[in-house]
């Protein structure tokens, strides 16, 4: 199964190792963080993911695109391995993380560097404090008291919740708005310095001013973390994303800059996604 | 037409009524219980009660201290028993059990709750108190305690798995191991709903009283430590009441109420944390 890709135009794409997968000139390239080679996937006996193989920049915003139940989301989830709570799954194929494939990696060690935010906003039953504090406590992150409050405040301006919540630290996480629960979340990723940050459909339960401070949240992150984002919002990756790409029935039709894509798509299904005929 | 209209209103007030009647049995049975425990109980209820020792018969006064703290001392064996093995058990159904050995487990538990206490009195009496040649705290307390555990699974496992898995992958995805999301998300979450079981799981085996009559037998006067016969409530409502003298049977009475009123307030607590703490599992 080769995967379905742009032609080959013969770019020389810094890849750390493995082959390059063939890529269109226009994306917005640099470092490669995460490549991934030829992954399968599979639940059970039906099989989600065929043969994807592309690049995740560094400091770039890649968006995932394309119709429910295409694998967008199934892609996203390997890529820190949360599938493999999963029972019956089964992957194959190779990712590498900064040129290490993220398989031989300790799982624990490889979620701390890639982290993820999910799509219902799932804050912990604690306190706004202790949510923060939660991946930095578990990973023995902080060796004092104030090392582990200047944690959770430098995460909490990094998402931007800072000011909002400063005088209520104590007070439990579910006291907070849905687009304050889900900004909590990213805090509480950000607090473990994750290298990538996987969002996952974040703003699907919010109205348009969160996610317009979530959208305004990726920007700012994007100087220093690289940011993979499933969305179902068409305008939304066409906001934020640098590059994206399209994802039909589990292949990956088209990865190109978000640009291309959205005005000037080499496949037909990837033109009739964007322009709304299907999906 | 005025027939049919009459007969209908006719069968409608009968039912609602015989309806309505069993209702008011239904609720009357723990009313009048209640009612006809404070007036016999309540009456004789006095301090002595809950300080002095049984008296010798012919005397008056005196009290139930001894089973007091007996039932408290085979409460707390019960529990360090059945609290631990049950609630690890139902981590284990909940978070790592599947397919057919979760189906046996469950199923095995099931039977054991089904199992007629007087047939778990006869296990700890086998296992401690045949060895041993005396009754015994520890014979009483395990008995309880066997009791608990097909509760204490299932509820852990119930309360367990009402915890959103949204929280376990939250967990898992800042490099929680699964061991460490449980234990410190997973069970936090659910840690009120568990207190909940096991109080009222005591509840329940507080008012026990066939397994203990051979394995903590009862005792007139203090028993020191666990490994000598204890007296515990349920067992002297039983004595006091089949006895001949009129100031056993009130004594009785009050031992009753006194019984009651525990398990009923353990109760009423724990359903108002349980209710308090509902939001919790979304």
């Amino acid at each position: 199964m080769t995967p379905i890709q742009q032609p080959s135009s013969e770019v020389k794409m810094p890849v750390p190792s493995g082959e390059p997968p063939a890529q269109s000139p226009a994306v917005s390239a640099g470092e490669a963080k995460i490549s991934a080679t030829d992954l399968n996937f599979h639940y059970g006996s039906f099989k989600a993911l065929h043969g994807i193989s592309m690049h995740i920049y560094a400091n770039k915003v890649t968006a995932f695109i394309g119709p429910s139940g295409c694998g967008k989301s199934t892609f996203l989830r390997t890529l820190n391995r949360m599938n493999e709570t999963v029972r019956g799954t089964r992957v194959d194929g190779r990712i590498l993380l900064d040129g290490e494939n993220i398989f031989d990696l300790e799982v624990s060690g490889l979620r701390r560097r890639v982290g993820m935010v999910f799509q219902r906003s799932n804050p912990f039953p604690k306190s706004i404090f202790d949510n923060v504090a939660y991946g930095i406590r578990i990973n023995g992150m902080a060796s004092s008291r104030a090392e582990l409050r200047d944690g959770v405040e430098s995460s909490l301006r990094r998402s931007a919740l800072w000011d909002e919540v400063k005088d209520k630290l104590t007070q439990s996480a579910y006291g907070l708005s849905g687009g304050q629960q889900q900004r909590l979340c990213i805090a509480r990723a950000l607090a473990v310095n994750p290298e990538v940050l996987l969002l996952d459909e974040p703003c699907s339960a919010l109205d348009p001013i969160a996610t317009a401070k979530i959208e305004d949240l990726i920007f700012q992150l994007k100087d220093s973390c690289t940011i993979v984002i499933v969305t179902h919002n068409m305008q939304q990756a066409a906001r934020v994303a640098d590059n994206t790409g399209f994802f039909l029935l589990g292949r990956l039709i088209e990865f190109d800059s978000t640009t291309v894509i959205f005005k000037n798509p080499a496949k037909k299904e990837t033109e009739d996604y964007v322009t709304g005929r299907f999906g | 037409m005025n027939y049919l209209l009459f007969r209908r209103k006719a069968v409608n007030f009968t039912m609602l009524g015989l309806t309505g009647v069993c209702t008011f049995f239904a609720v009357g049975v723990l009313v009048f219980i209640l009612g006809y425990l404070f007036v016999h109980g309540a009456a004789s209820l006095n301090w002595n009660f809950f300080t002095k020792l049984p008296t010798p018969v012919g005397e008056t006064g005196g009290g139930m201290a001894n089973a007091i703290v007996g039932s408290a001392k085979l409460l707390m064996i019960a529990m360090l028993i059945g609290v631990p093995i049950g609630f690890l058990a139902g981590v284990y159904l909940a978070e790592f059990g599947g397919g057919a050995m979760s189906f046996i487990i469950r199923y095995v538990t099931d039977l054991l709750n089904g199992v007629p206490s007087i047939v778990i009195g006869i296990f700890a009496y086998t296992v401690i108190v045949l060895p041993q040649k005396h009754f015994s705290a520890w014979a009483g307390g395990l008995a309880l305690g066997v009791m608990m555990i097909p509760i204490a699974v299932r509820s852990s496992e119930e309360f367990l798995r009402a915890v959103p898995s949204s929280l376990r992958e939250g967990s898992m995805a800042l490099g929680a191991s699964k061991a460490k999301a449980i234990f410190t998300v997973v069970i936090p979450a659910a840690k009120n709903g568990i207190i909940t079981g096991v109080m009222l799981n005591l509840a329940r085996v507080a008012g026990e009283t066939a397994p203990l009559l051979f394995t903590s037998f009862s005792n007139r006067y203090w028993s020191e430590g666990l490994a000598q016969p204890t007296a515990a409530l349920p067992v002297m409502i039983f004595t006091y009441a089949i006895a001949p003298y009129e100031d056993w049977h009130q004594q009785a009475w009050s031992a009753g109420f006194v019984l009651l009123t525990l398990v009923l307030s353990v109760n009423v607590i724990a359903r108002l944390i349980l209710a308090r703490n509902r939001h919790i599992a979304r």
